[in-house]
Formats: C-alpha cells, structure tokens, sequence
C-alpha cells in the first residue's frame, strides 16, 4: 500500500474531518485533504488524482451516498476505491451502499484499528 | 348605496313569493319566507360562520395530518430519548478525555523530574566533575530512563489517541441535535398555520427519498432495522459478497 497515496476526507463536521485525517497520519497516510460535502468533494476529485475516498453518508448539499453513486458514473473515477465511514447503520442503507459500489463501510464511533483494517483490506484486493 | 340592494332584494323576494303562492307551490313559498329574515344584514354571522369552520376544519386538519400524529405519538417522547442520549454521549466523551488526561498527568511529569535529574548529572559529567563510580552510576540511570522513556511515550500516545477518538462526539451528536430541531420548526410550521386558520391547510406530501436516512443509532428508539456494531455490518457486506 503506497502510504504517499492522495486522500480526500469528505465530512461535514470539521472535527470528525481532523480525527480521521489524525488516524490516518497515526497510519502513515500524510497525503490526506478534506472536502465537507459531495458537491465540494466531487469538482476535487475530478480535477485532482486523488488514490481514495472516505466519505461520510449524511452531509448537506449532497450526501455521501450520491457522491458514491457520481463516483461510479464518471468514467474516470470510476475505480476510485471508497470507503463510507457513516453514523448510518440501517441494513437497507448498508445494502445501498453495496449496490452503489462502495468498498468498505465503517459505522460511527470507530476505532483506530477498524479504520486501519478496512483501510488495508481495500487495498489488498485492490492490488490482489 | 345598501339600503337600496337590500330593499331592491326584498322586492325580489315579495315577487317570488306572490309568484311561488299564485303557482300553488307551498314548498318554494316556504323556503323563500324561511330564508326571509336570515337574508337581511347577515355579513357578520355569515363571517362567523365562516371563521368557526375555518377553524373546525383546521383542528381537524391538524389532528389528521399524520406528520403530525407521527410527531406526538413517537417522534416527540424519541426526541426526548435523543436528547438523553447526547448527555450520555458527551458525558461518556468527557470521561474518556478526562480519564486519559489525568493519567498521562503524572507519566508526563516522571519524565520531565527524570530528564531534569539527569541533565543536571550530564552537566556534571560534561564539566569533568565526576568520579568513574558516579558515571557508572550514570550511564545505569540513562539506561533505565531511556526505557521509561520509551514506555511512557508509548502511555502518552495511546492516551491522546483515545482523547482524539471520543471527540467523534460532536458529530454524532450534532446530527441528534440537528433531527430534534428539524422536528420542533415543523412542530411549530404546523403550529403557526393552525394560528393563522387559513382555509386551504392542505397538507403537502413529503418527497420520500428511495431509502431515508436515519441518522445515529439511539438505544430505546425503534429506528427500524438497525444494526449495532461494525460486526454485524461486516457480516452483512460479507453475506453481499464483500
């Protein structure tokens, strides 16, 4: 997994955005930006190379969950690895997000270790 | 200018009375001398009339809205539930950071006491104020400190990681909060409508998304199907081929 890779946190509570930008500097992830809804986070990721997505489901603006689904009509982002990191633990919601393509789901509050085994597992089938 | 409309009415009406008798219809003839005394200067009663079924139908309106029903029935006393829920929460963060905070107190201070004692004794050392026994002594204290140092680091890392984690707090019970006050402002729409009795209280059909958000999980509120940890949700994607 390359540690350098570019990563947009998409939030829109700024504190939620620090802690997991935190986690992910405590992973060795530096490279991180922040984006605090799907409309703001969708003209970056377009534009901006990024290697991976972390994304909140309930967000002003646009959601997260239409944020995945745009991620996967854009020819070009369409492989752009996802991970919902959500309040939202609803079953039909969870089976949305699958449905929609998403590549990992972790429910709030998280810890550390959760964040970084979904993280890794992402990647793991990504290169595998 | 309304005498005369009134006066010109009643002329009308003694016309079709005179005309109902002459034809023989007592029904019609009836009617019109019923209505006779109910015709003359009622604007005002008619304005009450008006106004009190405004207001019957609004009531009525109001109880059968079901966003409302809903609002009483459930989503007031899971509001008060939510509320209590951000006290647990924040209440549970604020231990958690203050836990951490008075632990890492007295590991930050052992440091800072060793690496004051020790500096003092380098200082010693480096001005050649010391005797062989004493820098023996020495290099057993550095020895032993750099491995307190390196486990009280350790301590300190694992204590601010745990305050930065409870911080998740203020998302969680921003989007609590942010449901009870969406509830009270359409509590108080349906309110301030009721108060101002318009005629046309129709109801509007809320847009209903494919599936709604639900927002954090809340203990002792039925939220549907919820799942409770990030084990159940892994099963679940595993169970959808993930």
């Amino acid at each position: 997994m390359d540690k350098n890779m570019k990563i947009l946190v998409v939030d829109d509570f700024s504190t939620m955005r620090r802690i997991i930008k935190n986690l992910l500097r405590d992973l060795g992830f530096t490279n991180t930006h922040e984006a605090d809804d799907g409309l703001t986070a969708l003209p970056m990721l377009q534009s901006g190379n990024f290697d991976f997505l972390v994304s909140d489901w309930n967000m002003p603006g646009m959601t997260g969950i239409d944020l995945l689904k745009a991620v996967r009509a854009d020819p070009k982002l369409a492989n752009l690895p996802v991970l919902m990191v959500t309040a939202e633990t609803k079953r039909e919601q969870i089976i949305q997000a699958a449905e929609a393509g998403v590549n990992g789901y972790v429910i709030k509050p998280f810890t550390a270790g959760t964040l970084e085994e979904k993280i890794s597992k992402i990647f793991d089938r990504v290169a595998g | 200018m309304e005498e005369t409309i009134i006066e010109s009415e009643r002329l009308t009406q003694a016309r079709a009375l005179v005309a109902s008798l002459e034809a023989g219809d007592d029904t019609e003839a009836t009617r019109i001398i019923m209505s006779f005394p109910e015709n003359i200067g009622t604007d005002i009663f008619q304005e009450v009339g008006r106004l009190t079924r405004e207001l019957h139908e609004a009531i009525i309106g109001f109880a059968m809205d079901e966003k409302v029903l809903q609002a009483v029935q459930h989503e007031m006393p899971d509001a008060t539930e939510r509320l209590a829920y951000v006290i647990e929460m924040t209440e549970n963060a604020a231990n958690t950071t203050l836990k951490a905070v008075e632990e890492s107190m007295p590991v930050a201070e052992e440091l800072s006491k060793g690496s004051n004692k020790l500096a003092a004794e380098w200082e010693r050392f480096r001005g050649r104020q010391m005797e062989l026994a004493d820098f023996r002594a020495l290099s057993d204290e550095i020895g032993e400190f750099l491995t307190l140092a390196n486990s009280h680091s350790k301590i300190l890392n694992e204590n601010l990681s745990e305050v930065l984690l409870a911080q998740g707090y203020q998302d969680l019970t921003g989007q609590i909060i942010r449901r009870v006050i969406a509830l009270i402002q359409e509590v108080e729409e349906k309110l301030v409508r009721l108060v101002a009795i318009s005629g046309t209280a129709r109801m509007q059909e809320t847009k209903k998304e494919e599936v709604a958000m639900e927002g954090p999980a809340v203990p002792n509120i039925e939220q549907g199907d919820m799942l409770s940890n990030q084990d159940d949700v892994d099963d679940l994607l595993s169970s959808l081929g993930f």
